[in-house]
């Protein structure tokens, strides 16, 4: 049985989509949905301890020999990436129960879920497959299904944010797509293993570069890498705030990891940075990026927005940590796409249920929200803590490392501006965090009444991704061993 | 006795405290008591092993992958733990008579935090690396928050706005790059005698520059230009500018000066690198500027304000010297200070109950209505300019007797200048209380007893009283300082 989870990570979720479609009752398919969303984060945690134990795992599906055959490729980092997507995935689905009431109409529940199926099918194909082509099926399937996730949002807004998100995303896609193609072109085979070996050798290197150029912008478009990221914010602003925390927590995180997986498994760390100065581009996108982002959510007043030009300036960062090329810089990036995906989950959620109860999100009609929602407003306000990097939280730990790692390269400035945009993120949050603790002089709007906290079913989910930020922020070698070692492995290239 | 057992009391009292709540208030300010006196124990027990030579610490937890959190006993921070642990179960009998005879709101919610913030405080003075002393420093600035803006009104909404964006800003740009670089270039954020910084490669200008980090990023010291979270959280309620301001939150702050300069540089490593060349005038500046601005504050909060930040650079600008005799001066100007300045700022809030009165200029004659009041402030007011018989003779004598020891004479200079200074701002206060007429009686008029509620009386006369038996008995505060070990 064991031998046989790495196929049953992809099945379960995959045949629960049409099962979904064929329940057609909202409840039934959401139960399903989530029954097959448990299994596959267990079966994610499975794969993870025998990567940790026994080392990288491979597969051949349906018992076709790569590298004619399509291989899955497991070792700590797509383990340790399985295990955040289902289980960001497993507990914003449940969270999802009561916050999709609202947002969106009752008959397109089972659409609704099946769609969630069919996008976390994908991202666990992306992360699991160590076949190049197979990257790109994966990454279309989820792709499509995120952006009908996208627009199931209620305002009208989220048709033209899916929409926009649709031609970006297609453009992305279809450069990998083209990429891949130049890389067979060039060596005969879409096996990433085998891919690593031929394309020191192959005779079209030319092919080779552009293939590295177009997968390069590719990449960078889907993980939403300043200044490629004009998909992002509407996307995350306008879709149902379920569907933002579940994107926010792993559809970027899953881009960054392919980003990793071409750029120091396949073509190997000595081509990309060494040969081709992959750091020239994306060190000063990561930190116009993470400097710029950050400026610009301090002037959001919805929420939303905030936190998503927020996201985009920590993805910045996660980018500067593997534009260092070192250990401790692939370290601190890799840690930080663990880190922040729970912090944004956690945050949107909180934001989500807000949204439940008042309506809006809306920061400065939220004023002394901690007296009317007191569970959601302390959640937020740790999350947020979190996303500054106050000690004890898992942002410190990420922010540690990079900082870390970029002093030990010499890279002040980058430091220094890390720092700098820390502190942007101290007022950002720092205003939200004023408003629901203190109440402001009302002139003008009605009071909001009877307002209660969020039902549990959504606090339930939230607390429990607070208590694991908590429990790996004051743990952080827990993390911080698992990226190393991934990092190494990454390093290394394929052995 | 392990380290980690200073923060059982503070935390593990305050279920007690939400449970008892407002309605059971005596049982919820009791609790604290016990929790206070039961911490003051536990000190003692460290204090006892630490002086028959029994090494105290805690286990580590692993934070990062090569750092940990780890707790451990030194003279500084047995002294400090002491000090805090002491000064909560006073303050605590003060606040009761404050709080209640001011009929503040949100009470509960204060206790809670002051204690979060005591167990933090406890942190910061047996933490045995870099990682531990940043880890609770920040949760300091974060508990304190909420007391600091306790009167949710504007004013204490701003001042809340202007304390956690110093404290802040200053503790993640200048602190905390500090300390990874330390981590960076030395291999270890550990507090070792001697130092860590004398093998890393790093040069003089470099040194200088990272001292200057270390000190500017520990805005709780309260060095210009970042002191002016200080006078904005003079907005809180009195217990919490006594207990943060003149114990807790500044004290931190040099405390983690005085510590880093000692354990991490090493004081040989600064004077040999002349580190603390273009610090010491930053240092000295704030004496002089901040004793000076105190002359013009009427309000008496606002003047004892600037005085604490004068009274911090002193321990500052000891500590800067980096010579035996004036850091043990800045670590006894701790002790020495916190009691003098907290009996001040009881006295403040005890005019403040009785009298409503807040401004200096309203406190002719008051003297004969608040004898015991006014009697306890002359001998903090003493005690902060340093004559006898308070205690703060001997701390300034040290930081003297140290800055003629580092060879320039012009910062024995600055002490005197600023003593004058304090006589000049201090003195009037108690001396115009006692001699002036009151101006609210009519002449002939007897004056009537006036004086604060019973529990703040008590804790006053408690800490000036100190004040005295300081100056006549600071051997057990010496003999621990001469265990420190400097090299």
């Amino acid at each position: 049985m064991s031998d046989q989870l790495p196929a049953l990570q992809i099945m379960v979720t995959l045949l629960a989509a049409p099962l979904c479609v064929i329940i057609r009752h909202a409840r039934g398919a959401w139960a399903l949905a989530m029954a097959a969303n448990t299994v596959a984060f267990v079966v994610a945690i499975l794969l993870l301890l025998q990567v940790l134990d026994t080392g990288v795992i491979r597969y051949a599906v349906g018992g076709w020999a790569a590298p004619s055959g399509i291989e899955y490729y497991i070792d700590t980092m797509n383990a340790a990436v399985l295990v955040l997507v289902s289980g960001i995935s497993a507990l914003v689905l449940l969270y999802a129960f009561k916050s999709v009431e609202k947002s969106i109409p009752h008959a397109k529940h089972y659409l609704f879920y099946s769609a969630w199926m069919m996008c976390i099918t994908g991202l666990l194909g992306i992360v699991i497959t160590g076949d190049a082509f197979n990257v790109f099926v994966f990454l279309e399937i989820s792709s499509l299904a995120t952006y009908t996730l996208i627009s199931f949002g209620s305002d009208r807004r989220a048709l033209t944010a899916s929409f926009n998100y649709l031609v970006l995303g297609s453009v992305g896609a279809s450069f990998i797509l083209i990429g891949i193609g130049f890389l067979y072109a060039a060596t005969g085979t879409l096996n990433m293993v085998d891919l690593a070996q031929r394309i020191p050798d192959s005779e079209s290197q030319r092919s080779v570069l552009v293939a590295f150029s177009f997968i390069t912008i590719g990449v960078l478009i889907k993980s939403a890498v300043f200044p490629l990221h004009a998909w992002l914010p509407n996307a995350y602003t306008h879709a149902p705030v379920a569907v933002t925390a579940f994107l926010a927590g792993t559809a970027t995180k899953v881009s960054l990891y392919v980003l990793l997986r071409f750029f120091f498994s396949i073509f190997g760390k000595d081509y990309s940075f060494g040969q081709l100065l992959l750091s020239g581009v994306l060190l000063p996108a990561a930190v116009a990026g993470f400097v710029l982002m950050s400026l610009v959510a301090m002037f959001q007043n919805d929420l939303r927005r905030m936190l998503a030009y927020s996201s985009v300036a920590q993805i910045g960062y996660i980018v500067a940590g593997f534009s260092l090329a070192s250990q401790s810089g692939l370290t601190a990036g890799i840690v930080h796409i663990i880190n922040h995906g729970i912090v944004k989950t956690s945050l949107f959620m909180a934001v989500g249920c807000i949204l439940y109860r008042v309506g809006h999100a809306h920061t400065p009609s939220l004023d002394s929200l901690i007296r009317r929602m007191p569970f959601t407003s302390v959640a937020f306000i740790v999350s947020g803590l979190g996303l500054i990097g106050v000690p004890l939280t898992v942002g410190f730990v990420s922010k540690f490392t990079l900082i870390g790692a970029a002093m030990e390269r010499g890279w002040w400035l980058v430091a220094g501006l890390v720092l700098i945009s820390s502190l942007m993120a101290v007022v950002y949050i720092g205003r939200v965090i004023e408003v629901l603790l203190f109440r402001r002089a009302r002139d003008s709007g009605p009071e909001p009444s009877g307002m209660r906290e969020a039902p549990v079913s959504m606090l339930l989910p939230l607390y429990v991704l607070l208590a694991a930020g908590l429990y790996f922020g004051i743990n952080g070698g827990a993390t911080l061993e698992v990226a190393g070692q991934a990092a190494a492995q990454l390093l290394g290239g394929y052995q | 006795m392990n380290p980690l057992w200073t923060l059982v009391p503070p935390l593990a009292v305050i279920p007690f405290i939400v449970f008892f709540g407002e309605k059971r208030n005596n049982l919820r300010e009791g609790s604290i008591i016990v929790a206070g006196l039961i911490l003051l124990l536990i000190n003692n027990r460290i204090y006892s092993d630490l002086t028959a030579g029994i090494p105290v610490q805690s286990g580590e937890l692993a934070l990062l992958a090569d750092y940990s959190l780890k707790l451990s006993a030194e003279p500084m921070g047995v002294i400090f733990g002491l000090l805090a642990s002491f000064l909560w179960v006073v303050t605590t009998v003060y606040s009761i008579g404050y709080m209640r005879g001011h009929h503040e709101i949100n009470q509960t919610r204060f206790y809670v935090c002051f204690a979060i913030a005591l167990a933090a405080v406890m942190g910061a003075a047996y933490a045995d690396n870099l990682l531990t002393l940043f880890v609770a420093y920040e949760v300091i600035t974060i508990s304190t928050f909420p007391l600091v803006t306790h009167a949710g009104s504007e004013e204490a909404k701003k001042a809340g706005r202007l304390y956690l964006g110093i404290l802040m800003s200053t503790s993640i740009g200048f602190l905390l790059p500090a300390i990874i670089w330390v981590a960076t270039a030395a291999g270890t954020m550990d507090f070792i005698p001697g130092g860590v910084l004398a093998d890393a490669g790093i040069g003089k200008s470099a040194m200088a520059v990272l001292l200057a980090l270390f000190v500017f990023g520990i805005a709780k010291a309260g060095i210009m230009p970042f002191h002016r979270w200080l006078p904005a959280a003079m907005v809180a309620p009195t217990p919490v500018s006594a207990l943060l301001h003149a114990v807790a939150v500044v004290k931190t702050g040099v405390f983690s000066v005085l510590k880093i300069v000692t354990y991490t540089f090493g004081i040989d490593t600064v004077t040999l690198t002349g580190a603390a060349h273009w610090l010491l005038p930053v240092a000295a500046f704030t004496i002089l500027a901040s004793s000076i601005v105190a002359f013009t504050k009427d309000n008496l909060k606002a003047r004892l304000a600037y005085s604490t930040i004068s009274q911090l650079s002193y321990i500052i600008l000891a500590a800067l010297l980096a010579t035996v005799m004036s850091v043990s001066g800045g670590v006894l100007h701790i002790v020495m200070h916190a009691f003098g300045k907290i009996t001040l700022f009881f006295c403040a809030g005890a005019i403040m109950v009785a009298l409503h009165k807040s401004e200096i200029s309203r406190l002719d004659g008051i003297g004969r209505r608040m004898p015991l009041t006014m009697g306890a402030f002359f001998i903090g007011a003493l005690s902060i300019i340093g004559l006898p018989p308070a205690g703060g003779v001997w701390s300034k004598l040290l930081i003297a007797g140290g800055s003629l020891d580092s060879g320039t004479l012009i910062w024995v200079g600055v002490l005197m200048l600023s003593t004058l200074l304090n006589i000049a701002y201090l003195l009037p206060i108690p001396l115009r209380a006692f001699l002036r007429p009151d101006p609210d009686l009519a002449p002939g008029e007897k004056a009537t007893w006036q004086e604060a509620p019973y529990a703040c009386l008590w804790a006053i006369v408690l800490t000036a009283t100190t004040c005295v038996l300081l100056f006549l008995y600071p051997q057990p505060l010496t003999e621990l300082i001469g265990l420190i070990q400097w090299r």
